[in-house]
């Protein structure tokens, strides 16, 4: 069975300018969504309490909204959580008011309405807390970005360093633009998502950058752009097929790992989709459109590497 | 050609072989148990010894009971025994030992001798509490005033030197002198008494001041020790809740965190733990007339007026005698005269002096026990001095319930914090949940994988299978690393398990997609094998490395439950470096390295494109 049947070098670099647009529309349209809407952050970064309960039967929302508006905790919300019996209470962070005795009270709330409810989970994290996480993430995100690009630099050349992470910061900003437009919870597992998005995605652009930079030194005489396409022509189906096989393990998550796992399943899932077109189609034009050389990749001393005995 | 030296299958046999044995751990099932601890009491051979023949005597079945370092573990069948034996062994060992129920493997005791665990389970998959908890360090700079405050009277009285007054302002003790030679004294006599304290000079309207601020490094210090105080106080305090594994530890400068795994009633945890309660011992100001005064607004100055528990108003005097850190012990019991509920004090030797200067003087008068709970304070109890106690043996009664008695007792005991605390962060997780946590990620890992090695194997034949092999290993070796490491595993853990393998599965693609692209431009199997290893090794290497800088940066940054998804991560990538390169590359020499004449590679099939589509890449 070979999937895979490409008679010819796919052109990918003709149609190089419409992906760019493609993307740089997606790009604007994430921004404007993050912009307008901006994100739904969870309780991990804006502080507050956050409590699924679970029932013996069907949740009544309106009844469990009711029992907890008296309690006059401000602006709560109360949410369907996977399944029919389970629901998630969502309140705001109180002055004076301490994690415990507000999960008490709600819980008491609730039980004096109907005594089968059952406490689940708990989640607090008071204001200091949830800046300190906001600002790690940041600093996480900044961290990764700039290990890659050193990384890549070293590795590479300092055009494909800076094109892989063009290309791939811009799925970052995809996949926050879908969590803007959906207002999907932004969470922690959710950012450890995406960072390992970021790092999948680039080990995607290397992979094309490496065979881009073999075959400058096995086509000898072929054009930049004859080079690129047979880079990205030999590795797309291994490209489908790994992200394919990604893509599997995500949606496993998705359907077996519950709720909880559901927003961080889908972050992947949108970053492995848009890595495959990222790395394969954007990146490589970027480097093209840098003016990427035969000679800025193949160094004289460089000639006597395994590659070049293969093909005198 | 494809051979593969003997050292490497030794290196490659070595390493399944304690993959092997450190997964085994668990694949044994958790069974009820008790654990024996205590803080107090000494716990040796003896006391095995007396919980088996209590256990016997009472008739309750047990698996077998061992003595470690942490304490005594005793195995049941069920979890009814368990609740049994907890209530049998907690009767007869008496409250100096903790008894708490725990889930403990039953794997067998030869392989926790050589270090293999099960994975250590985190909250969110085996249920528990978290807390973070802020140290209030202002509190705690204020407390040290205060106590300063009390320290530069006594000593200005004792070397009899004029001052005007003084008082505790925000964190400085303020003095107030008349004339300047009586306030350089004062100032030589606190330096050679008190060396931590930095001084400045203040002339206000009509008085000289003499400003006393802690010193940097003396601040520093005060705040270390009121984080160190405070965790052995939580300690005490999780104790009193009788958890078998609790995690207490400082996290960053003055935070801590405490984690109480399996803890079924998360209410009362909180409730023993959310006390932050500093105990203080004051007097009483009982002159005629300071209450009415109080009670119609006119509070005297360095007096607070408070309710006692039963509401009874009294005004207390500010300044605290004794701090709730100079009690050793508080117990509950009977006042041997009058057979009243009463609580029986320990303090410790500066303590035990303190008091018994302060009851020499203030016989007949009444002390009030206040405890201060987030800027809230309440007297727990108000009793007379009879007499001057020495010795450090004190006896509160009267007016007290035996149940009165025992909650006194249990927050004395549990002690006063150094400074308030506040929860910050608190994630709990009821063990129901913990356990569907820990299904649904088994799951999420266990059919992703069977889709993946079906497709694996139609695709790639027998080149599928070896990739499906070198996965099973990888997984294996992972699930190794975690349980001899002992990194917590979380639910994100799980999922980036799951993660890892379909990534993982990336460095397998890329090889035999590169064997069969050799085999198409018509490389022999030998050289398509060699080839296709070799020029993927360092693409996986390269690609490997960038996945890893984002693994390592959630690592240093990620807190919890994404910490615990870093962990997975990072590991997952070594183990999957050496599986897809070095384990499947082993199997495929050991089926054909031997063979000289290969006539074929069993890659499924490899599509061959016409001449003409050929000529680019030979170009």
């Amino acid at each position: 069975m070979e999937f895979f049947r490409i008679k010819r070098d796919i052109p990918f670099m003709r149609h190089a300018l419409l992906f760019n647009v493609i993307s740089v529309v997606t790009f604007v349209l994430a921004v404007i969504f993050l912009a307008t809407r901006g994100l739904n952050f969870g309780v991990d970064f804006r502080g507050g309490t956050v409590i699924e309960v679970q029932y013996a039967h069907a949740v009544d929302f309106n009844r469990v909204r009711t029992a907890i508006d008296k309690l006059q905790l401000g602006e709560f919300s109360v949410q369907a959580f996977g399944r029919s019996d389970t629901a998630l209470i969502r309140l705001p962070l109180k002055e004076g008011v301490s994690s415990a005795q507000l999960s008490e009270r709600v819980m008491g709330a609730l039980k004096a309405d109907d005594p089968s409810v059952t406490q689940q989970r708990v989640e607090f994290v008071g204001p200091q807390v949830g800046k300190e996480l906001y600002e790690n993430g940041a600093l996480a995100l900044l961290l990764v970005c700039f290990g890659i690009v050193a990384y890549l630099a070293l590795r590479f050349e300092w055009r494909f360093a800076v094109a892989t992470i063009a290309a791939n910061l811009h799925d970052v900003v995809i996949i926050l633009g879908f969590f803007a437009l959906f207002q999907w919870e932004f969470s922690l597992p959710v950012l450890a998502a995406v960072l390992a998005v970021l790092g999948y995605s680039v080990n995607e652009s290397v992979v094309i950058a490496d065979r881009i930079r073999e075959n400058f030194r096995k086509m000898r005489k072929a054009s930049v752009t004859t080079v690129i396409n047979n880079g990205i022509t030999s590795t797309i189906s291994r490209t489908i097929i790994t992200h394919g096989s990604t893509l599997l393990m995500v949606m496993s998550i998705y359907f077996f790992g519950g709720e909880t796992l559901h927003h961080f399943a889908l972050a992947l899932a949108i970053g492995i989709c848009f890595g495959i077109y990222s790395s394969a189609l954007v990146m490589a034009a970027l480097v093209m459109w840098m003016g990427v050389s035969r000679e800025d990749l193949v160094k004289p001393e460089r000639r006597t590497s395994s590659a070049d005995k293969i093909l005198p | 050609m494809n051979r593969y030296p003997a050292w490497k299958y030794v290196v490659i046999v070595v390493a399944l072989l304690l993959g092997a044995l450190y997964t085994l751990p668990n694949f044994f099932p958790d069974v009820p148990a008790v654990q024996v601890s205590s803080t107090k009491a000494k716990i040796d051979t003896a006391t095995l010894g007396t919980i088996e023949e209590a256990l016997k005597a009472a008739n309750v079945a047990f698996r077998g009971a061992a003595l470690d370092a942490t304490g005594i573990k005793v195995r049941f069948n069920d979890p009814d025994t368990q609740l049994k034996a907890r209530d049998v062994l907690q009767t007869k060992l008496g409250d100096n030992y903790i008894v708490a129920l725990n889930l403990l493997s039953s794997s067998p005791q030869w392989l926790a001798a050589i270090g293999a665990l099960p994975m250590y389970l985190g909250l969110d998959l085996r249920g528990g509490v978290h807390f973070l908890l802020q140290v209030d360090m202002k509190a705690a700079l204020d407390k040290a005033a205060d106590r300063y405050t009390a320290d530069l009277r006594s000593l200005l009285r004792k070397e009899k030197i004029q001052y005007g007054g003084i008082s505790r302002e925000g964190g400085n003790v303020v003095m107030r002198f008349r004339d300047d030679a009586e306030r350089n004294k004062a100032r030589a006599v606190i330096m050679q008494n008190f060396p931590d304290l930095a001084f400045r000079e203040a002339d206000g309207t009509g008085d000289l001041r003499l400003i006393a601020t802690l010193k940097p490094e003396a601040q520093k210090r005060i705040q270390d020790g009121a984080v160190a105080q405070n965790i052995q106080i939580l300690r005490n305090r999780v104790n009193e809740l009788g958890v078998a594994e609790p995690i207490i530890q400082q996290q960053g400068a003055e935070r801590v965190v405490v984690q109480l795994p399996g803890v079924q009633d998360t209410a009362r945890a909180k409730d023993i733990l959310g006390r932050t309660a500093t105990l203080e011992i004051r007097m009483v100001n009982d002159d005629p007339g300071v209450l009415e005064a109080a009670l119609a607004g006119h509070v005297p100055i360095g007096s607070d007026l408070f309710t006692e528990r039963g509401g009874q108003p009294l005004v207390v005097r500010r300044q605290v005698v004794l701090t709730g850190d100079r009690i050793n012990d508080a117990q509950p019991g009977f006042d041997q005269r009058t057979n009243e509920p009463a609580v029986h004090i320990n303090l410790d030797g500066a303590g035990a002096n303190i008091f018994k200067e302060v009851t020499r003087e203030n016989v007949g008068k009444r002390m009030a026990i206040v405890l201060v709970e987030k800027g809230k304070a309440e007297v727990i109890t108000a009793p007379v001095i009879r007499e001057e106690i020495g010795g450090g043996r004190v006896q509160i009664s009267g007016r007290m319930t035996t149940r009165e008695a025992n909650d006194t007792a249990l927050l004395m005991r549990a002690g006063a914090l150094a400074a308030p605390m506040e929860i910050v962060e608190e994630r709990t997780v009821g063990p129901s949940l913990g356990a569907e946590n820990i299904t649904k990620g088994f799951d999420s890992v266990m059919y992703g994988f069977i889709v993946l090695a079906i497709f694996m194997c139609v695709y790639y034949q027998l080149m599928g299978v070896i990739s499906t092999f070198a996965l099973s290993v990888n997984l294996m070796l992972l699930v190794a690393l975690l349980s001899m490491l002992q990194a917590t595993l979380t639910l994100p853990g799980i999922a980036a398990i799951a993660l890892t393998l379909g990534m993982a599965i990336d460095a397998n693609v890329l090889i035999n997609e590169r064997i069969r692209e050799e085999l198409r431009w018509g490389a022999t199997p030998h050289a398509a094998l060699t080839a296709g290893y070799e020029h993927a090794w360092r693409t996986i290497v390269d690609s490997n490395v960038t996945t890893l800088i984002a693994g390592l940066a959630l690592l240093i940054f990620g807190s919890g439950p994404v910490r615990g998804f870093a962990v997975v991560h990072c590991l997952g990538i070594l183990t999957s470096l050496f599986s897809a390169v070095f384990v499947s590359r082993g199997v495929v020499a050991m089926i054909y390295g031997g063979r000289k004449k290969l006539e074929r590679i069993s890659i499924g099939q490899v599509w061959k494109p016409g001449v003409a589509a050929a000529a680019p890449t030979k170009a």
